[in-house]
């Protein structure tokens, strides 16, 4: 017995370890890029056009890019995602197309993004004439979104009593009605979880948007929805790779405030979950 | 008397995939009476008040044979909509929508198009009344139903139901979760809606039967053994199953 | 009491007249008309899912039939020499398939054990407090953006893997690795804990009763219970380091050879279509065979992820 408890606790420590090898990493690449990164941020840099070939000024057309194509990201992604999942869950009958959505689903989620930007580049970039723009790329991240949006509004459409459904359509209502009234509101605080978590994904992703929508060097801002902008992780991809002699703060400070981007969405995502758990009534 | 049926069910036939659950059963509702229907566990009994208003069909294997006419007018006539508003049903545990106890028995007036604020107060002011609930909850109305005791609860299920103006309401053991004060409440409920509806109780508590219904039926293993009035099927059951459930031989 | 027909039944007992039982102008319209409309909306939706899955392939795979049409199937799919700009260019996709194999292979061998021992750690070990701190840090590094990662790749984990193992280059196959090994570390834990986390209360139960320690139930009861959704955990991992696209870009090397080491440069079919697509001309063979590298990676990560889900449902089960 005692040599078992001895193995325990040798087992339990390694596992630590492991654990900490981890999670120590993590905490020191955040630190490394809020130290490198914050000296550089100032006022000017976030809010004014790079200049001298980026080597000097702010990302503010980055920042707003990011921005733009994450709000147009959303435009496609949400409804067309939230839609798919209430087929799933209250509608679909259990048969071949039901089959096929699902592994849609599961494969959709699977796709490699540079994949995505191919797709996105021939469809909507050449096909469908919208050019290299925020269109194009909107659509090309949404339709990446779509994966993690359905997963997430079909949990929280599962999570609903069925009871309520049952409720209500014994008083006579109508399917889409449940659905409407006795279903929804009570899956929407899942939803917008899982979707401003599936956006702050998109927001950071470069390879879908490299052929799709991202400008080089694009210092203003764009006019229309078929305009180029520059975006913040393409931005930080060329000023690391290819524009030689950029001041390291300045791709630092980039990398410090697309992950304050990101990490500010997620806080988002988890205030959204804690303020509705909190309000839930069943 | 022909025709004085509320419910009627022909040569009814109930299957989940292939178990046959109700087998043939024959029976009758009348205006303004509460029809018990008892029996053992698994006899059929809900399954029965579910066919009633095509809530079974929410199962995907369920499926039904035979006739049900609802005032003489078999049921698949209607819509699901409108066959629901029609018969409406108190299921066994008090059921409330995470809303206000208003919304609660607002919804089916509103789901059926009444838009009228004055007039969805007004519908939801004599449900809750004619439920005995109003005068407990009239200052509350905005408060979130789930506050409510659990008896209060399923008289507030009740009033949802009566908002929508059934002909005929179905109850699923709507008592089994309360105690006996509230079950004395709901019972009284029950007797006032008498004088509007005709009413079929599915129970458990063969006392609770005794005390409630009009004629009572029993049910035993997806037949119906015998039905009669509740007085002469609890003091002189002519088919010895039913003497024996009675008597508390099983079940 | 209603003495004549059935109809009367209504009229007698529902307080508001039998205009009640008719629907509002304003509901019909809705019920026939705009119901439907949702509804259809809804299906299309479902529709539209399967739709993308489907042009996507399509779109693969109409250019890579291009490239077939004028350079042999064979000689890409077995061709060792990736040189799109040379006359004759050469498109053997072999060493872009082995790069992507060695970056993968190792980065999954790093990874697996790290993140199933932690994922032990956090669903077994750890008390509830520490438990949750740990769910959120892994939750931070999964949300970290994959380019952030790579420039800190170029500009701090090549120089000290070159100065560890005396390299000429710190670009090579095994930052690539590292890195991926870290980025995929939140997906293997998340499932492997989720699996773990899944296996019955009796089992463990059954186990203490015998006298068991925490770590016997875990390591031969809990564990073997979970192995199902560990797979699962495994093959996404893979799936997404075979994806991961902008770090491999960044810190690799891209050098399209025939890898024989992983503290070589090399490029994977990832690194590939992003790297070179910009500077090919619309409707070329280089064009074209990038789609086809595509169709291979859309082959490779379908096929993965198949698996994987094949190995959730019996997980669940």
């Amino acid at each position: 017995m005692n040599g078992a408890r001895i193995r325990q606790q040798i087992a339990f420590g390694v596992l630590g370890a492991i654990t900490l090898l981890i999670v120590v990493p993590i905490i020191l690449v955040i630190l490394y890029i809020v130290i490198n990164g914050a000296g550089a941020i100032t006022w000017e840099f976030l809010t004014q056009a790079p200049r001298g070939g980026m080597k000097a000024g702010g990302i503010f057309p980055a920042i707003v890019g990011t921005i733009l194509l994450v709000v147009g990201t959303m435009l496609f992604s949400l409804p067309l995602g939230v839609l798919s999942a209430i087929y799933l869950v209250e509608y679909a009958r259990d048969d071949l197309f039901t089959r096929m959505i699902k592994l849609s689903v599961v494969n959709l989620s699977g796709i490699p993004s540079i994949v995505y930007g191919l797709f996105g580049f021939t469809l909507f970039v050449l096909l469908l004439h919208f050019g290299t723009s925020i269109l194009a790329g909107s659509l090309t991240l949404a339709i990446m979104s779509l994966p993690v949006i359905i997963t997430a509004s079909k949990e929280a459409l599962e999570s609903v009593p069925f009871t309520y459904r049952e409720i209500s359509l014994s008083l006579g209502a109508t399917k889409w009605q449940t659905v409407r009234y006795c279903v929804l509101p009570y899956a929407i605080p899942g939803i917008l979880t899982g979707t401003v978590l599936s956006l702050s994904r998109a927001a950071g992703e470069t390879a879908p948007i490299l052929f799709t929508v991202a400008a080089f060097y694009l210092p203003r801002l764009p006019h229309s929805a078929f305009d180029q902008v520059m975006a913040l992780p393409y931005h930080l991809y060329v000023i690391a790779t290819q524009v030689p002699n950029i001041p390291i703060s300045i791709s630092f400070a980039t990398a410090l405030v697309l992950i304050a981007l990101v990490f500010l969405m997620n806080l988002v995502s988890i205030i959204l979950r804690a303020h509705y758990r909190k309000k839930r009534l069943w | 008397m022909v025709n004085e049926t509320v419910i009627k069910t022909v040569n009814l036939d109930c299957f989940f995939g292939t178990q046959h659950v109700l087998k043939n059963i024959n029976l009758e509702v009348l205006p303004h009476e509460i029809l018990g229907i008892i029996g053992p566990a698994n006899s059929g009994k809900t399954t029965f008040l579910r066919a009633l208003n095509r809530l079974n069909y929410l199962h995907r294997t369920y499926s039904q044979t035979g006739e049900i006419f609802l005032d003489g007018r078999e049921i698949h006539q209607l819509t699901d909509n409108l066959l629901r508003k029609k018969i409406g049903i108190i299921f066994a545990l008090p059921q409330v929508l995470p809303v206000s106890i208003f919304d609660n028995v607002a919804y089916g007036p509103k789901v059926h198009g009444i838009t009228n604020r004055q007039a969805v107060s007004q519908l939801v002011e004599e449900a809750l009344k004619r439920a005995y609930l109003w005068e407990e909850v009239k200052d509350r109305l905005p408060e979130p139903a789930v506050r409510l005791s659990g008896g209060q609860q399923q008289r507030l299920c009740i009033a949802r139901t009566l908002a929508v103006e059934p002909e005929v309401i179905l109850y699923d053991e709507h008592c089994s979760g309360l105690d006996p004060i509230s079950t004395a409440k709901v019972e009284d409920a029950m007797q006032q809606l008498k004088a509007h509806y005709a009413q079929i109780l599915v129970t458990n508590n063969t006392k609770q039967a005794s005390r409630v219904s009009d004629r009572c039926a029993f049910f035993l293993m997806g037949e119906l053994v015998e039905i009669g009035p509740t007085h002469d099927l609890f003091t002189n059951p002519r088919d010895k199953r039913t003497d024996d459930y009675i008597t508390g031989r099983f079940g | 009491m209603p003495e004549n027909s059935h109809e009367s039944v209504a009229s007698h007992t529902v307080p508001h007249g039998p205009e009640a039982d008719r629907p509002t102008f304003w509901t019909r319209t809705r019920r026939r008309i705009g119901e439907p409309v949702v509804e259809a909306c809804i299906r299309l939706s479902g529709l539209a899912v399967v739709a993308f899955v489907f042009l996507i392939f399509l779109f693969l795979l109409k250019d890579s039939l291009s490239l077939f049409r004028e350079y042999p199937l064979g000689q890409f799919l077995f061709g060792t020499q990736w040189l799109p700009i040379s006359d004759p260019p050469q498109f053997g996709v072999v060493p872009l398939l082995l790069g992507s194999l060695y970056v993968t292979a190792w980065a999954i061998l790093i990874c697996v054990p790290l993140g199933v021992g932690s994922a032990m750690f956090i669903s077994e070990v750890a008390p509830k407090h520490l438990k949750n701190v740990l769910k959120s840090l892994i939750e931070i590094l999964a949300s970290i953006p994959s380019v952030v990662l790579g420039f800190l790749g170029i500009i701090w984990l090549a120089p000290v893997l070159r100065n560890t193992f005396g390299l000429s280059t710190g670009m090579c196959g095994l930052t690539g690795s590292l890195l991926l090994a870290f980025m995929a570390l939140p997906t293997i834990i998340s499932i492997s804990e989720d699996a773990l986390t899944g296996v019955p209360r009796t089992y463990r139960e059954a186990a203490y009763g015998l006298g068991a320690t925490r770590w016997q139930t875990l390591w031969r009861i809990v564990l073997p219970s979970a192995s199902s959704g560990i797979l699962a955990a495994v093959m996404l991992g893979i799936g997404r380091v075979v994806g991961e696209t902008m770090v491999v870009l960044m810190v690799t090397g891209n050098a399209p050879v025939m890898p024989r080491s992983i503290l070589q440069p090399l490029r994977t079919l990832t690194a590939t279509i992003a790297g070179e697509m910009g500077e090919t001309v619309g409707g070329s063979e280089h064009y074209f065979a990038l789609f086809a590298v595509g169709l291979v990676l859309f082959a490779i990560t379908f096929a993965i992820n198949f698996v994987a889900d094949l190995f959730l449902r019996r997980a669940r089960k």
